[in-house]
């Protein structure tokens, strides 16, 4: 099995391993030096050992290959120092690209954000009976995995050209789906698409935030003469602000490097950065081979600004949520 | 007055909350429901399961979803055998290490299939480590994908139970570190080890983007091809996967009724 030897990935040496597995010897915390002393110093890295096999993995499997994305955008073809690849980044294609991904993610953050949003204070505050809540968790759990390549075919199924729902609204209703514009294979029905693993997983998300909020603030509100509307204005959203858009910035990720459901529904006619990318691995389309670099990078870029703002956002919110 | 406000209140919201109920199951279920006529249509004019004998019929199918069930089984295995112990290792000894090991652990959540797979490929598929020809390195992708689940549900699993206290009491009675683990930890740690592995299950059985650029015949390329080529067959393997999602979330759901801190599961591979 030769997985795309022609790709000739440069040869520098070994990924240059900036990160170096120091983690293992020291306690991260600096602070109460003087408390470690006290206690017998010399069983920190011993107990730190144990940690060894796992670390070693995550560097092996997870850390070193996304840093080395970081350094071959840096390097041509034949391995030496460039920033070119970023120059690239500036074509329109490459812009467009970014561009359109951005476009869907944030629709479908903010479409499959509210959905789920109302979904889960449906089931958490809204005072539906309690199996609907059990069952909302679990089914949850289902369609939130229930993506990539089935998802795909499921929307082909139904609002596909010859979908079951798109053959049933021109044959019963004469409503035609295609004919007004509509097509499955573009921005709308990717996002469509999308949204539908968005929407759980903002549900599961969200609701333990929303669990969070107290029944007192809302009778204190009440008593104090609010109307729901002044409640959630001035009382609910403010307090769910730093969750709700860390659960956002957590669904633009998600639908940002979404690659098999894109993949597997346009067949990667809508130029997507994941596909892009994907296309730049298997050695087709750009022929130039740093540009998928380049690309990635863009893309771990945005995924880290993500994780910063996420957990700085969690931090805020953890001070309501206990 | 206040009360017949609130009351009037409650109904409103109850109101509100049917709304934006049956709006979600219609967009969960519909699509689900039109999939499932749509692969009955296999034969013109009637409904009839003929596109899932199609599926069946087809000896790629249980080639790839076989190999894919291996793989499947290889990750846990592997995963387990890393998260079980550092999990166990730094609830008993090391505490303090715990945010590091969360971190690591929550990290695949961000990081991209497809950057994961890029980086792989570049780093595996030249010397001195070339093993980008050996499905352990596939395994080894996976592992990093299934390590926020697995980890979540062995961390709650090991809360659940007072570690601390049973290893104390094993020990006093004499029990080494291997009885320990197998004969006192393990066992109560059997709900925690079976969600993991349905999970993780859940995840890799039609898991694409990994399987595709590394040039595996996986069950989800399979499908991806499937879906190329046919109109009815590729709806029933989407129902059928459906299925298998939900049994194995089902699964979970069942054999950790009634403990804490279980069952919840997180995201996918999109």
């Amino acid at each position: 099995m030769t997985a795309h030897p022609e790709r000739g990935v440069p040869a520098t040496g070994p990924g240059a391993a900036p990160e170096r597995p120091g983690v293992v010897q020291t306690p991260d915390d600096p602070g109460p030096r003087g408390a470690i002393a006290k206690r017998a110093p010399r069983k920190w890295p011993l107990a730190w050992l144990g940690l060894v096999p796992f670390l070693l993995f995550v560097f092996a499997f997870m850390l070193l290959p996304t840093f080395s994305i970081v350094t071959g955008s840096f390097e041509d073809g034949k391995g030496n120092f460039t920033m070119d690849n970023f120059v690239h980044l500036f074509r329109p294609d490459i812009l467009d690209s970014y561009l359109i991904t951005i476009k869907v993610s944030g629709a479908t953050a903010l479409l499959g954000g509210l959905l789920g949003f109302l979904i889960a204070y449906a089931i958490t505050l809204g005072g539906l009976p309690k199996p609907f809540r059990s069952f909302m968790a679990t089914f949850s759990g289902v369609a939130s995995n229930f993506a990539g390549v089935p998802l795909a075919f499921a929307f082909i199924s139904t609002l596909g050209r010859v979908g079951f729902v798109t053959v049933l609204l021109r044959t019963v209703f004469g409503i035609d789906l295609y004919g007004a514009g509509f097509n499955l294979y573009s921005f709308w029905g990717l996002s469509l698409t999308y949204t539908y693993f968005q929407i759980p997983l903002m549900v599961l998300i969200i609701t333990p935030a929303l669990d969070g909020m107290k029944k007192e603030w809302r009778e204190a509100a009440e008593n104090l003469g609010a109307s729901p509307l002044q409640y959630w204005a001035r009382v609910g959203i403010p307090v769910l602000l730093p969750s709700l858009l860390a659960a956002l910035i957590l669904l633009f990720g998600n639908a940002f490097g979404a690659y098999a459901t894109a993949y597997a529904l346009t067949g990667g006619l809508i130029n997507l950065v994941p596909i892009l990318i994907g296309a730049q691995i298997r050695g087709n389309v750009l022929h130039d081979s740093q540009l998928g670099y380049a690309l990635a990078f863009g893309m771990v870029i945005v995924m880290t600004i993500s994780i910063l703002a996420y957990s700085w956002l969690q931090r805020l919110s953890s001070r309501w949520v206990k | 007055m206040s009360n017949r406000k609130t009351r009037h209140g409650t109904g409103v919201r109850k109101a509100f909350s049917w709304l934006w109920m049956i709006i979600g199951l219609v967009y969960f279920f519909l699509p689900l429901a039109a999939t499932f006529l749509f692969s009955l249509k296999g034969k013109k004019g009637v409904l009839s399961f003929v596109a899932y004998q199609h599926v069946f019929a087809d000896p790629k199918f249980l080639k790839t979803f076989g190999f894919s069930l291996e793989m499947s089984i290889l990750t846990v295995i592997i995963g387990l055998a890393l998260i079980v112990p550092t999990a166990i290792w730094i609830h008993l000894k090391l505490p303090k290490a715990k945010p590091v090991i969360e971190f690591f652990t929550l990290l695949p959540f961000v990081i991209p299939p497809i950057i994961l797979a890029f980086g792989l490929i570049r780093i595996y598929s030249r010397p001195p480590f070339a093993i980008v020809s050996s499905p352990l390195l596939l395994v080894a992708g996976y592992v990093i994908i299934a390590f926020p689940y697995i980890y979540k549900s062995v961390d709650a699993g090991l809360r659940a139970m007072d570690l601390r206290g049973l290893t104390e009491a094993a020990q006093s009675l004499g029990a080494g570190w291997l009885t320990l683990l197998f004969q006192v930890i393990l066992p109560n740690l059997r709900t925690a080890l079976l969600s993991a592995l349905f999970l993780t299950f859940a995840i890799v059985i039609g898991e694409l983007t990994l399987a595709v650029l590394l040039a595996w015949p996986a069950f989800g390329p399979y499908m991806a091809l499937m879906g190329r080529n046919l109109a009815y067959e590729p709806a029933a393997l989407a129902i059928l996967s459906f299925g298998m999602t939900w049994g194995a979330i089902g699964l979970i759901q069942a054999v950790s009724r009634g403990r804490p801190g279980q069952g919840s599961n997180l995201g996918g591979t999109h």
